[in-house]
């Protein structure tokens, strides 16, 4: 261990490491007993209050993980998954800081229980991303400053890319409607506005990274 | 919130069996996690109903509207032919809360989760409405500004179902199956008003499903239309919420359902405003006068007398909006 390299970690990549090596953990113990516990909850057999091992699909991939049926997405998703993107502020369903999408549709991470997600196609806003490549919304964020303290901004993003995904050419109507449910305390809504405006105006150049373009989605 | 047992159900059979000992239907959460995160009910099995297909669809047909429990309030905001023929009821599922909620929110779900106050809602007041031992109501001498003005006495929580407010105007009727069978109560006997029972506003059995929302067609010239007032012009709870159904002749309005949300602990028809619309011409002043009519025998408490106003406001345009004479109000929550 004496050659083990000195590195410097920050909190929170520390946090970050950890809780990927607890996921991975889980994930090894938890794949096959998944299926089952799923199964039998399909069948109506109840499962806990004990942790029930779960398969979540997010972004694009499965997760295998233990948790007990009063587990909300969001805490699933925030302490199990290392998904800290998606935000929980109220926890009430009244400010949807923690939109994501289920389906493809936008829903609140807080008022979802974990185990009531399993089989459901789950997007949050680190699926939106490609790496690197921010998707065009993000980048538009970015270029219009339509953000401050950054707490409703994933559900903002999330709120808005799900509107462009629907109607590629919103109207500024469209998009407070969008947003009416999302509170931002700093007030950035004007920004928020001009970000996805902006965006849906450049969107079709982008489509290859978001399905702006509706025709594509069939 | 408490550890509980999840129970996902695929049939309305599996869901009878499971909904026994004090099970609770979970169907899209809204309600029962926000009052499980209180610590105001605390089940030890939640009956999943969310993956019931037999409980989803919306079918309108000759007979009229048959709207199965799943659908969501985006469902049926956006249900062409309920755009159509059963406007206001389109018009209250897509003003009800947030575009999130809607999507999650299911109409079965809507019409029956529980009542508005502060003190019910706050597990740290004991209230008759969660069978404790205090026999006041809190909001008779408290902070009551968002109560009930009428029928306030017993208990002045409101009823905030924005569905359940086309649904009363226009007739509905509810399909409850339970293991000794199936039943059909008028949607205005399936809420009892706190004289009756002060802990249940529905005469929801615990072991009962509802597993369609029937609405008969209308007849020839009818027109319909809902409006809902709040502190925000986003989403926000009713402060005042008007549904106004209209059998119109010409410019003569045959008969009329006023419905009020938010007035009392359950939604209520405006009977005095029905009475003033019946063989009248819809106009401003025939509008107002119903209005006016409809909120006479109101009992504001200390601090929601402006209510009454609201409401009279709220009335009065809904009906000129059914009418087709005024577009909707801009200032009523979008
Ligand atoms: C920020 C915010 C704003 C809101 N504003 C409004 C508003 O303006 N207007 C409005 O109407 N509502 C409003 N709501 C409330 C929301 O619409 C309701 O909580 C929701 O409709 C409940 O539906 P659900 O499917 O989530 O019900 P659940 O929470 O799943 O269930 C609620 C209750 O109904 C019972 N239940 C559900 N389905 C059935 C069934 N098929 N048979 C028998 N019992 C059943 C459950 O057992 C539970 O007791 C708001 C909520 C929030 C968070
Ligand atoms: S944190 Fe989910 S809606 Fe506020
Ligand atoms: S940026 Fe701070 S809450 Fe919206």
């Amino acid at each position: 261990m004496s050659d083990t390299p000195k590195i410097e970690v920050s909190r929170r990549g520390f946090l970050k490491s950890a809780g990927l090596t607890a996921a991975t953990t889980v994930l090894d113990t938890a794949t096959a007993l998944a299926q089952d516990a799923h199964q039998a909850a399909s069948h109506g057999a109840a499962v806990g209050p004990d942790a029930v091992p779960i398969k979540l699909h997010v972004n694009g991939q499965d997760h295998a993980v233990t948790v007990e049926p009063r587990y909300t997405l969001a805490e699933t998703l925030r302490d199990h998954l290392n998904l800290t993107g998606t935000k929980v502020v109220c926890d009430r369903g009244s400010c949807s800081a923690c939109t994501l999408w289920i389906d493809g549709t936008p829903e609140l991470a807080c008022m979802t229980l974990a185990v009531d997600a399993v089989g459901r196609k789950i997007t949050t806003i680190e699926g939106l991303s490609h790496g690197e490549q921010l998707h065009p919304l993000q980048a538009a964020f970015i270029k219009h400053d339509a953000m401050q303290c950054g707490f409703c901004t994933p559900g903002m993003v999330m709120s808005c890319a799900a509107l462009l995904k629907r109607n590629a050419n919103p109207s500024l109507a469209d998009v407070k409607h969008a947003v009416s449910g999302n509170l931002c305390r700093c007030g950035t809504y004007p920004k928020v506005f001009d970000a996805t405006l902006d965006a849906a105006k450049h969107g079709t150049m982008s489509s290859h990274l978001l399905n702006l373009n509706p025709a594509k989605e069939g | 919130m408490n550890r509980f047992a999840f129970a996902n159900c695929t049939t309305v059979d599996q869901a009878l069996s499971e909904l026994k000992d004090g099970a609770v239907l979970k169907a899209g959460g809204i309600d029962l996690l926000d009052l499980m995160k209180e610590g105001i009910v605390s089940p030890p099995r939640l009956v999943n109903i969310r993956n019931i297909g037999e409980l989803r669809g919306i079918t309108s047909g000759p007979d009229g509207l048959h709207i199965k429990p799943l659908s969501t309030l985006s469902e049926i905001s956006e249900h062409s032919e309920i755009r159509r023929d059963y406007s206001a009821l389109a018009d209250a599922a897509g003003h009800a809360a947030t575009p999130q909620v809607r999507n999650m929110a299911t109409i079965g779900g809507n019409i029956t989760q529980r009542p508005r106050c502060w003190y019910f809602r706050s597990s740290d007041f004991d209230c008759k409405k969660k069978g404790g031992s205090s026999r006041e109501c809190h909001a008779h001498d408290g902070e009551n500004q968002y109560h009930a003005v009428m029928n306030n006495g017993t208990c002045a929580s409101v009823h905030p179902s924005s569905t359940a407010v086309p649904l009363l105007a226009m007739n509905a009727r509810v399909e409850i199956a339970s293991k000794r069978g199936k039943r059909t109560v008028k949607i205005s006997d399936f809420y009892v008003a706190p004289e009756k029972d002060v802990i249940n506003e529905t005469v929801l059995q615990p072991d009962e499903i509802i597993t369609e929302i029937f609405v008969p067609k209308p007849e020839t010239g009818t027109r319909s239309a809902y409006q809902k007032y709040g502190e925000k012009e986003s989403f926000d709870w009713p402060l005042a919420d008007a549904g106004v159904v209209l059998v119109m002749d010409g410019d003569k309005c045959r008969r009329a359902s006023v419905v009020l949300g938010v007035a009392a602990p359950t939604p209520i028809r405006a009977n005095r405003a029905e009475e003033a619309l019946a063989g009248a011409t819809i106009s401003e002043a025939t509008a107002r006068a119903a209005a006016k009519a409809a909120m006479q025998n109101a009992t504001p408490l200390s601090q929601n007398g402006y209510k009454v106003q609201l409401f009279q406001t709220a009335i009065y345009r809904t009906i000129l909006l059914a009418a087709g004479q005024i577009d909707r109000d801009p200032s009523a929550v979008g």
